[in-house]
């Protein structure tokens, strides 16, 4: 039973690490963009709902909405003053620009709000939990879980189901093209990264809402979206998904055995995985 | 009373190589026009300078007297000039419609071609529909190509060695085509290595060689002999 | 004066000059120096990597901590002199270094650079378990190891003072050693057959496999080599240092972010461009030091603005706008003009 229960959390922490990795792997899909400040802009997004929870009085969840707009907009100026610029067959100058941008947002997350952990205050919520069986499960996590699910199902309606979609995966198989049907692939990366940007949004406000963060928080998160992201396989939405929860899954298991190999347990499945299925568990057919 | 497409001086380099010399081209509302020419001639090189792909290194290109040689390809697909590549490039993770309905993505308003219209065209299409796109045949590929530029409706539509890899038969069910796409008001510039079928559907002919335009006329005018030197540079004592 | 007697006469002049220190400088200035000639050491060995390889790691703390752990294993578990345990850091770094090689190869590019980072996180994370070495919270170098080993007694004779000081007089000499030898190797190996071969794969790897370079072969030597160097680095570091624990051995921001920023600045892909840059960078830190956290958004932004805008850095930018090339790693033929810059 104890075991049954360790999965059971595995798969709900799981679903939190696809929610840090689908707004990577979309970006990935799209334009073979690896951004190396993902996991800090996930921290960033959650420094921000908490500013609004104080600010306004809000509770985080209304707060979060409200930062969904404002993430994508700076997601869409991110990518159009900076990323755009250093698009390339050179993958050396976006890693260094999203390296230096990952350093720069920590210590100014620093200096805004110092090196104290915080937490998203999201009241009762956090402790009450729910029979499934013979086991519990927290409602935070079950919540986490479903938005994790909701986000990559969306995510694929999006990409295989509207106009907006049709042009993502045109300019992502062939840039040039694209512009022949009048498609402007900078517009098109704008509006991606902005995209990844909301999801990294709902990421946060799980990640602040279920345990403590701080600003140097971004890299581990950066570190568990890739390995989910690498799991799945490149351009895999549902993938992504199934990578996500390989992670929390292997992380609860080692936790059990010793609190100490929790994170190692999850970088050793990665590492196993990748030995195995060089191309991951669901790689697309093409690329 | 302008041309419809106009070229003027037209120059492109890439990087220090220089691939047109000073092309001029004029297009009439409602012609077609054919660019023959050998491997190299430069062809493609002033389709993809027309269409904003390759940058434009000198002289003008305007479309209905407006100047469109500084213009960003997705303006100039705006401005209505559409093209269908060398090599078709379909988009490998669309469907064969999603391929054709990505054509009319800058699209505003109405138009003659829709994608039923597309599907009586090529009626093979329609039952193909919902295959990617690259699991066609060649010739079925082609009709896509065709079909996805037609889409958005376009003033000029630019057809890049439209048979290249495709057999006779394939070829001539492509050209079948062609007096419905001109029927429907589109002025039309095929390039072709193949110069039979480009003869039969052009209104004019132009023949380039290293980058120049070497000879010019109605297909009726120009003898066999006189095509054939443009084409290979042969030059009678 | 001629390319060919330039670099020989740079190394005559600042050699000495900086060999001198430890005798008329300050012992604050050492110890600055020590660091700011490690991080040069580290900024070599990443850019013969990222620069000439195309393998952009985010992972090279790993082998900084490998081989600090390795020096503090070889003196407090098993007695033996830090000075023979550096060479055991290099060796155990670069033996690590062949399986990380053979998982890490199968990622690309970006891929790559988060995988050697997963790399190093694993490292950090196996140490912190080793209970011999103080587990998580780490350990002390035994205070006599340092100061009694090889070299230790002669250098105090020579330049008197305390113990201690004599330590990191010996410690910036191997430093200011590994500096020279570092420099003067990756010149070597870059005019060699291999080293050429590199960057004709750099260039352009399709070209280079039609004439018989075998890039992966030559990528992973690069990976092993650059492993022994950053070992031996980060034994010396530890040694001077005097204290170990996982999260200072593998630190990303002091042993990688650093040295990339180094690299970036100075120009990547150039043999002078991590000099350039570690003065530079020693020049910020003194100018900024004081402001702690807004030095690192500075230097964050400065890494930017770079690969926005001057994309080989400060030496790679006076190449391109000279044409002079002072330091030629091409062998190059007698020609006129300056149409074919060799960098």
């Amino acid at each position: 039973m104890i075991w049954l229960d360790t999965l059971l959390q595995g798969l709900m922490l799981g679903g939190l690490y696809a929610l840090f990795a689908a707004g990577l792997s979309l970006v990935f899909g799209i334009m073979r963009l690896v951004n190396l400040a993902h996991g800090d802009l996930i921290v960033l997004g959650a420094y921000l709902i908490l500013g609004l929870c104080t600010a306004l009085g809000l509770h985080p969840f209304l707060a979060a909405v409200l930062a969904l707009p404002l993430m994508f907009g700076l997601g869409w100026l991110l990518q159009t003053a900076l990323l755009n610029r250093v698009l390339g067959e050179d993958i050396l100058p976006p890693l260094l620009v999203t390296f230096g941008l990952s350093v720069v947002i920590q210590n100014a997350l620093l200096m805004g709000f110092s090196a104290d952990s915080r937490k998203l205050p999201v009241g009762p919520i956090e402790a009450q939990s729910l029979p499934l069986g013979p086991v519990t499960v927290g409602v935070m996590p079950l919540l986490t879980f479903g938005s994790a699910i909701l986000v990559i199902w969306g995510l694929n309606q999006l990409f295989y189901r509207t106009a907006l979609g049709r042009a993502f995966r045109a300019t992502s198989d062939d840039p040039v093209t694209a512009q022949l049907m009048g498609i402007r692939p900078r517009s098109i990366f704008a509006i991606a990264t902005g995209i990844a940007l909301v999801v990294a949004t709902i990421a946060a406000l799980y990640l602040g809402a279920r345990a403590n963060f701080d600003p140097a928080a971004g890299p581990a998160r950066l570190l568990y979206a890739f390995e989910a992201v690498i799991i799945g396989g490149l351009g895999s939405l549902w993938g992504t998904l199934a990578g996500g929860l390989v992670i929390g899954v292997a992380q609860a298991f080692g936790a059990a055995l010793n609190p100490e190999w929790q994170i190692l347990a999850g970088h050793l499945a990665f590492v196993a995985v990748l030995l195995l299925r060089p191309r991951g568990l669901f790689p697309r057919a093409y690329d | 009373m302008s041309p419809l497409l106009e070229l003027r001086g037209l120059t492109a380099h890439y990087g220090d190589f220089q691939a047109l010399f000073g092309v001029d081209l004029a297009l009439e509302e409602g012609r077609t026009l054919a660019v023959i020419g050998a491997n190299g001639a430069g062809k493609t090189t002033l389709m993809r300078a027309i269409t904003g792909i390759a940058r434009v290194s000198g002289g003008s290109a305007a479309l209905a007297g407006a100047r469109i040689d500084r213009m960003a390809a997705p303006d100039i697909l705006r401005a209505g000039i559409a093209m269908v590549p060398e090599g078709r490039r379909l988009f490998p993770s669309l469907s064969v419609e999603e391929n054709l309905r990505i054509g009319a993505h800058a699209r505003r308003g109405n138009g003659f071609w829709t994608l039923a219209r597309i599907y009586e065209l090529f009626p093979v299409l329609r039952d193909r529909r919902l295959q990617p796109a690259t699991a066609l045949s060649g010739g079925q590929q082609q009709m896509v190509a065709i079909g996805r530029a037609l889409m958005s409706n376009p003033r000029v539509l630019l057809c890049d060695e439209l048979s290249l890899g495709l057999a006779p038969v394939v070829i001539r069910e492509i050209y079948a085509a062609f007096p419905t796409i001109r029927d429907s008001g589109a002025a039309i510039v095929v390039v072709e290595q193949d110069i039979s079928q480009a003869l039969k559907v052009a209104d004019a002919v132009h023949c380039m060689m290293e980058g120049r335009i070497t000879l010019s006329g109605p297909p009726a005018s120009l003898s066999r002999e006189a095509i054939h030197d443009a084409y290979f540079g042969v030059r009678h004592a | 004066m001629t390319r060919k007697t330039l670099l020989p006469l740079i190394l005559l002049i600042a050699v000495p000059l900086l060999a001198a220190l430890p005798v008329i400088g300050s012992r604050a200035l050492v110890q600055d120096l020590f660091m700011v000639l490690c991080l040069l050491v580290l900024a070599l060995n990443w850019n013969l990597l990222a620069g000439f390889a195309g393998l952009v790691s985010v992972g090279q703390q790993a082998f900084v901590g490998i081989g600090a752990y390795a020096l503090y294993a070889c003196v407090i578990l098993w007695g033996m002199d830090p000075l023979a345990g550096l060479l055991i850091a290099g060796l155990v770094a670069m033996a690590l270094s062949a399986p990380v090689a053979f998982f890490a190869f199968r990622l690309h590019g970006a891929y790559f650079a988060i995988g050697t980072w997963v790399v190093a996180e694993i490292a950090r994370l196996c140490l912190g378990q080793w209970k011999a070495l103080g587990g998580g919270t780490g350990t002390s170098l035994p205070k006599g190891a340092a100061q009694e080993m090889w070299g230790a007694e002669t250098v105090r004779a020579l330049i008197g003072g305390s113990k201690a000081a004599a330590v990191d007089a010996l410690t910036y000499w191997l430093a200011l050693a590994l500096v020279v030898v570092m420099l003067v190797a990756s010149w070597a190996f870059l005019r060699s057959r291999m080293g050429l071969g590199l960057q004709a794969v750099r260039d352009n790897p399709v070209a280079a496999r039609a004439v018989g370079v075998d890039p992966t072969r030559l990528k992973a030597l690069v990976f092993l080599l650059t492993a022994f160097g950053t070992g031996i680095c980060g034994g010396l570091l530890f040694i001077q240092i005097g204290r170990i624990s996982p999260d200072a051995a593998f630190s990303l921001l002091d042993w990688t972010a650093f040295v990339i920023f180094i690299v970036v600045i100075g120009g990547i892909g150039t043999l002078p461009g991590p000099v350039i840059g570690v003065l530079v960078f020693y020049g910020l830190e003194r100018l900024l030091a004081d402001f702690g956290t807004v030095y690192l958004i500075v230097l964050g932004l400065i890494g930017i603005a770079i690969m926005l805008f001057a994309r080989r850095g400060l030496w790679g930018s006076f190449l391109l706008h000279t044409g002079i090339d002072p330091l030629p790693l091409s062998h190059a033929a007698p020609r006129a003009g300056s149409a074919n810059r060799s960098f």
